[in-house]
């Protein structure tokens, strides 16, 4: 058999307590397309940053052409013709194509863009890209830059591919056509891996798959011989108890209707595309969906963060008159009286601030209560100590900067606030990222105390296991689209995972 | 490229250090500038001079004579205004270099006043609508960057400096065009009545007790109140400034405003306080200065009375050594230059430190 | 058409120290660093190229031109350089706030320039000045071919440092656009993360230019103490280049960063600051004059909001620290 592109044995990677990476062992081959398949956070990302030098590896080895080698940087994957393409480009705005093609390359000689520019129209012909080398990468559309981005791996003298969920950017034509471009270079011989969670581009486009599942190979399939079905259930994995509380839902009461909610990004991408659902006081609503489907601007579009087409009605728990909330700033929000709390995705760069004490967060969102010009510390302080108190946080005080406690003292900080203040709506956004199994139950505890309480918990997650375990309806979301509302009790993670792939599944509850 | 040549060695890498106790940052400031004075000793021993009896002079030629104190207090009363004026803005990270244009924008109002207004107005009447108008023409002179930042975030630093070099050309204009002295040879403008210069108390125009009584309000104002903390949320995060319903442009153009207004009433103070007229170099550098100053009293206004005492007593004790060592005055320049240089360098040390490194370490996935 | 031919002349030689200044922050700017040291670096710049001839003609009695301008040029760089140092290893090193350390740095650098000034004088009985050879070398312009009428005066009667300010324009626009070592550092300038990962060495690059840009300014300085048509030439007068290096920042955002049109840019403003010496412009002041280049730059940051294109932009990542980890 033919020595392997790129053999990875036993690659370990950790961050912190998290293990990114388990002991992962794969091969890539010349003359093949590879996909590298699973769920958010399943290391997928990880992995390959080894291989393109960005991350050390904490354990285990890496042969390249059946030789042992140390990547220790992105300019030592260059050496060995690995080349990743990123789902945030580096490249520099400001410049052209072809002069980001030969930034930091060591070749001798005066700066001749023409012959820059012939050899990347060679490597264009010879795969079938179309690029204008003396364009400014500012000119270009998302589609444009990727492939310069790949031109310029390939002027490099790569010979191996990583490219990180590149269709996620893309418009169906321009992933066909890049599909067309890889392929073409599949027969050249060079080896191809793409990073993805999208079921049926692997199954149109590679030849064979590996599955990682929580930092775990879970194992190779040759394409052809498998269906979404099998490499769905290789996925998201067997279903796993993990014994979440869920109580019943008691008289659930309208508490926000959302009609014909769009939102286009600032590069004018429809980023959420007519969305309709309801939720109800005493539910917990799950939000599925791969990440980047709309979720985020979902909630900040509630959330008046976010400008979004639609109506966002809002049934206040005190029984008064119904309002539309689309359009309102979030101070106009608070001062209308409606009891909204939002536990964003970006604790630190949102929720909290990371300079400032537990006290001084604490009263971000009711600073300006009152008619005096002079901040009340003393609530805030008191309700800095209940927090801590009660959520166990773990911190030498509430006089030192958030920043300083661990990242699952900074979330009960943050859900502490923002259930202080007994919300009718909750939403909150991967709030157990990155969190300990035991906090993550305490912020699952706390979810379903809201719920119990008459609120209405919209919680977007990532973990279907959770979800699953959680939620009373979920509502999976794909590509900005509601794909479908199905019921917690009666819903499989399969078919969750189904939905949020669009393979299956129509709208409906 | 095998295993063991490519083995890196552990590198010096720089990393940021826990919490530095504030005794020992303090401890480093205070050495910092021990080191700065130390390098200005031996430059004053190169020169053939003691620097010990050098250092001795500066005190005594600005502490330790009624009348040197007193134009000592005349050097910090300024420049502790235009740091206070800052602050507010850099707590906002608004880097506001314009402070010099500010403060230039409010002595041209307090001079109108001052020359035009002096017969029609009783003394008390005349300082305070010199003062409102100084105020607000500041204020507005600061609004200008700050809408174009809000909205458009245009760059602010360059923008602050530009207006500067604005303010001070138009009272060029003034200078030797409409408000030109026609009594004199070398085109000024006028020295002002008698009637419009501040009254003194302990021999200080009145502008001391103002700036005192503005260290304690803007201490206050930063610390205790709402548009204080939105000003600090501000600067931390836009973001979550939003998140928490604040009005960012908003925050940014009134504290801006506020910020201009301060250096505006600074000017007022120059003008009608201590050079009873107005020329191009009213401000003197003390905005630029002041940004300094305030930048390592870490916006503290209490702070700032000693860093601006400290830089006072160097410009007015440099005057000294100029008389009795034949040391010219610029010395303080490069004294104060050395200190500012040395106090920027020792924050490394507060907030980083060396370490070696055994492997590449990354960052959150 | 004589008053004409002499304003051109006066209006190339007020704009060459601007041009300097420029050119020196440009490449500065580029790097991603804000210096506002400029300045500071031209008071240094200008005292130690005066001290550097001033020594040398004490030295040998009879001074030779070119070994005058030789030493004249290398003192001004190098010492502008040393203070451009201070601030790259502040800035750089210690990642001190770019801002505050360039104002420290000017009321350093014009402490210093100042001080040593004034101590040369003293040391000298009151003020120091160079010879009439030294003073010749500033001022005079190419033999031979300065006396052919109109010509020789519109191009050839100015002195050496005025052609070296005209290529060095030339060679930094030529560097930036056409050469590897400018690409990388305008990519060092744009996104310092980016050109790290193409293996890009970062922190040199930024103290070679700031350095070496920081050493441009210092000639700015030594032509406005040496050459005689801004004042008088070859003597340290108190606070002779105040103002100077804040035009030059102001030329900057002016010429949108381009050191082509900063020649331009300079040309213009010097011409306005000495239009009132040669025209009488009814109805507008002259002191009006000397806003008007501050009036430009702010009018070009403002249009810059509102352009489509991403060119004539700061470079981006100008005043920001680069610090690896905090990626």
């Amino acid at each position: 058999m033919e020595t392997a592109a790129i053999q990875l044995k036993n690659l370990t990677k950790t961050f912190g307590s998290v293990v990114a990476n388990d002991k992962v062992s794969l091969e890539i081959r010349h003359g093949e397309i590879l996909a590298l398949l699973g769920e958010n956070g399943s290391g997928k990302t990880t992995l390959m940053n080894m291989l393109s030098g960005i991350y050390y590896p904490d354990g285990g080895e890496i042969f390249v052409n059946g030789k042992e080698v140390i990547i220790d940087s992105p300019s030592d994957a260059f050496d060995l013709g690995i080349g990743m393409i990123h789902q945030h480009f580096k490249l520099v705005d400001v410049l052209t194509a072809a002069e980001n093609m030969v930034l930091g390359l060591k070749e001798k000689g005066r700066l001749n863009t023409r012959a820059i520019g012939e050899k990347m129209r060679a490597i264009c012909e010879q795969y079938g890209f179309k690029i204008d080398p003396d364009k400014k990468i500012y000119d270009m559309s998302v589609s444009e830059k990727q492939t310069v981005e790949i031109v310029k791996m390939l002027y490099r003298g790569a010979d191996i591919l990583i490219l990180d969920e590149p269709t996620a950017v893309l418009t169906p034509q321009e992933t066909e056509k890049l599909f067309a471009v890889l392929r073409n270079m599949r027969a050249d011989g060079k080896a191809v891996v793409i990073i993805t969670h999208k079921l049926n581009e692997v199954m149109e486009l590679s030849d064979r798959v590996s599955v990682l599942r929580k930092g775990v190979h879970v194992g190779d399939l040759i394409t052809a011989e498998t269906n979404p079905q099998e490499l769905t259930n290789m996925m998201v994995g067997h279903a796993v108890t993990l014994n979440i509380e869920r109580t019943k839902c008691e008289n659930p009461v309208k508490r926000l209707e959302i009609r014909n909610l769009s939102c286009v990004n600032d590069d004018g991408v429809s980023v959420l595309d007519n969305i309709n659902f309801d939720a109800f006081g005493g539910e917990v609503l799950g939000v599925a969906g791969i990440s980047g489907c709309g979720q985020k601007e979902l909630l900040e579009g509630i959330a008046g963060l976010q400008k979004v087409s639609g109506s966002i009605i809002f049934y206040p728990a005190d029984g008064s008159e119904p309002q539309n909330i689309n359009g309102k700033s979030p101070m106009e929000i608070i001062k209308r009286g409606i009891s909204l709390s939002f536990v964003p995705e970006d604790r630190l760069g949102m929720g909290l601030i990371g300079n400032m004490d537990l006290a001084d967060n604490m009263m971000l969102r009711s600073y300006n209560k009152g008619k005096l010009p002079f901040v009340d510390r003393k609530s805030p302080a008191e309700l800095a100590e209940k927090v801590v108190d009660e959520l166990e946080v773990v911190t030498p005080g509430i006089n030192v900067p958030v920043r300083n406690l661990s990242g699952g003292n900074v979330q009960k900080i943050l859900v502490g606030r923002e259930i202080a203040s007994e919300p009718t709506v909750l939403m909150s956004a991967y709030a157990v990222r990155g969190l300990d199994i035991n906090t993550s139950y305490t912020i699952y505890n706390l979810m379903n105390e809201q719920k119990n309480r008459g609120a209405a918990v919209i919680y977007v997650g990532e973990d279907l296991d959770v979800l699953v375990e959680l939620c009373d309806r979920i509502l999976v979301l794909c590509g900005g689209k509601v794909s479908g509302i199905v019921d917690g009790r009666n819903t499989t993670k399969e078919e969750v995972g189904l939905l949020m792939t669009s393979l299956g599944g129509k709208e409906g509850k | 490229m095998t295993y063991e040549n490519v083995k890196k060695e552990p590198l010096i890498r720089v990393a940021k250090r826990p919490e530095l106790s504030s005794k020992k940052a303090i401890l480093v400031r205070l050495l910092s500038v021990v080191a700065a004075l130390i390098l200005g000793g031996l430059l004053v021993l190169a020169l053939g001079h003691n620097p010990i009896a050098v250092y001795g002079d500066i005190i005594k030629g600005s502490l330790l004579t009624p009348t040197a104190l007193k134009s000592t207090v005349k050097i910090a009363v300024p420049l502790l205004g235009a740091a206070l004026a800052i602050a507010p803005a850099f707590k906002m990270k608004f880097w506001n270099c314009g402070a010099e244009g500010q403060i230039t924008v409010g002595a041209i109002v307090a001079t109108y006043f001052a020359l035009f207004h002096v017969d029609d107005m009783p003394p008390v009447l005349l300082f305070t609508t010199a003062f409102i108008g100084a105020a607000l023409a500041g204020g507005l002179w600061g609004l200008i960057p700050a809408f174009f930042k809000a909205r458009w975030g245009t760059n602010e630093t360059l923008f602050t400096l530009m207006l500067n070099y604005i303010a001070i050309g138009f009272v060029k204009y003034l200078r030797i065009g409409p408000w030109m002295d026609k009594g004199q040879m070398f085109p000024k403008i006028p020295m002002f009545d008698k009637a419009a210069r501040l009254p003194e108390v302990f021999g200080v125009h009145i502008g001391w007790i103002i700036v005192l009584a503005l260290v304690f309000s803007i201490y206050i104002y930063m610390t205790r109140t709402k548009h204080g903390y939105e000003i600090a949320v501000v600067g931390e995060s836009v973001s979550t400034a939003r998140y928490s319903g604040m009005n960012v442009a908003k925050v940014i153009m009134r504290t801006m405003f506020l910020s201009g207004a301060i250096a505006g009433i600074v000017g007022w103070m120059m003008v009608c306080g201590t050079n009873y007229t107005l020329s191009d170099t009213t401000a003197n550098g003390y905005g630029f200065t002041a940004i300094v100053v305030a930048w390592l009293s870490k916006l503290n206004p209490f702070t700032m009375v000693i860093i601006s005492a400290f830089l006072a007593v160097l410009q007015k004790g440099s005057n000294t050594i100029q008389t009795n060592f034949g040391i010219p005055a610029s010395a303080s320049d490069v004294l104060t230059g050395l200190i500012l240089l040395c106090m920027l360098g020792s924050e490394f040390f507060i907030n980083y430190r060396f370490v070696f490194r055994k492997k590449t370490v990354g960052g959150d996935d | 058409m004589d008053t004409f031919l002499n304003f051109i002349v006066a209006s190339v030689l007020a704009a060459t120290p601007l041009l300097f200044g420029t050119l020196g922050e440009i490449l500065t700017e580029k790097s991603g660093h804000l210096n506002l040291g400029v300045e500071g670096m031209m008071f240094m710049g200008g005292v130690a190229g005066l001290a550097g001839t001033y020594y040398y003609e004490k030295a040998v009695g009879e001074p030779n031109a070119l070994i005058a301008a030789v030493i004249g040029v290398v003192c001004a760089f190098l010492c502008a350089m040393l203070g451009a140092l201070i601030y790259s290893f502040l800035t750089i090193t210690l990642r001190a706030n770019q801002n505050v350390t360039g104002l420290a740095l000017t009321t350093f650098g014009t402490g210093f320039g100042n001080f040593f000034g004034e101590i040369m004088g003293t040391a000298a009985g009151g003020y120091v000045s160079v010879g009439t050879v030294i003073k010749a070398v500033f001022d005079e312009g190419i033999p031979v071919l300065q006396d052919i009428p109109i010509i020789g005066k519109l191009l050839f009667s100015y002195n050496f440092l005025v052609y070296i300010a005209v290529a060095m324009a030339i060679v930094l626009a030529y560097f930036l656009n056409k050469t590897r070592t400018g690409l990388n550092l305008r990519a060092v300038g744009e996104s310092p993360a980016t050109a790290d990962a193409a293996g890009i060495p970062v922190t040199a690059y930024k103290y070679l230019a700031t350095c070496i840009g920081g050493g441009i300014c210092g000639l700015g300085g030594l032509y406005i103490v040496m050459n005689s048509a801004n004042g008088t030439g070859g003597v340290w007068v108190h606070n002779s280049i105040s103002g100077y290096g804040w035009l030059a920042v102001a030329i900057v955002i002016f010429a949108t960063w381009s050191p082509v049109k900063a020649l331009i840019c300079s040309l213009v403003i010097g011409s306005l600051s000495v239009l009132p010496y040669y025209y009488q412009i009814p109805f507008i002041h002259s002191a009006i004059y000397e806003i008007f280049p501050y009036l430009a730059t702010v009018a070009v940051l403002i249009m810059i909001i509102f352009r489509k294109k991403k060119n004539n932009l700061p470079p981006a990542s100008l005043g920001l620290a680069y610090f690896r980890e905090e990626r």
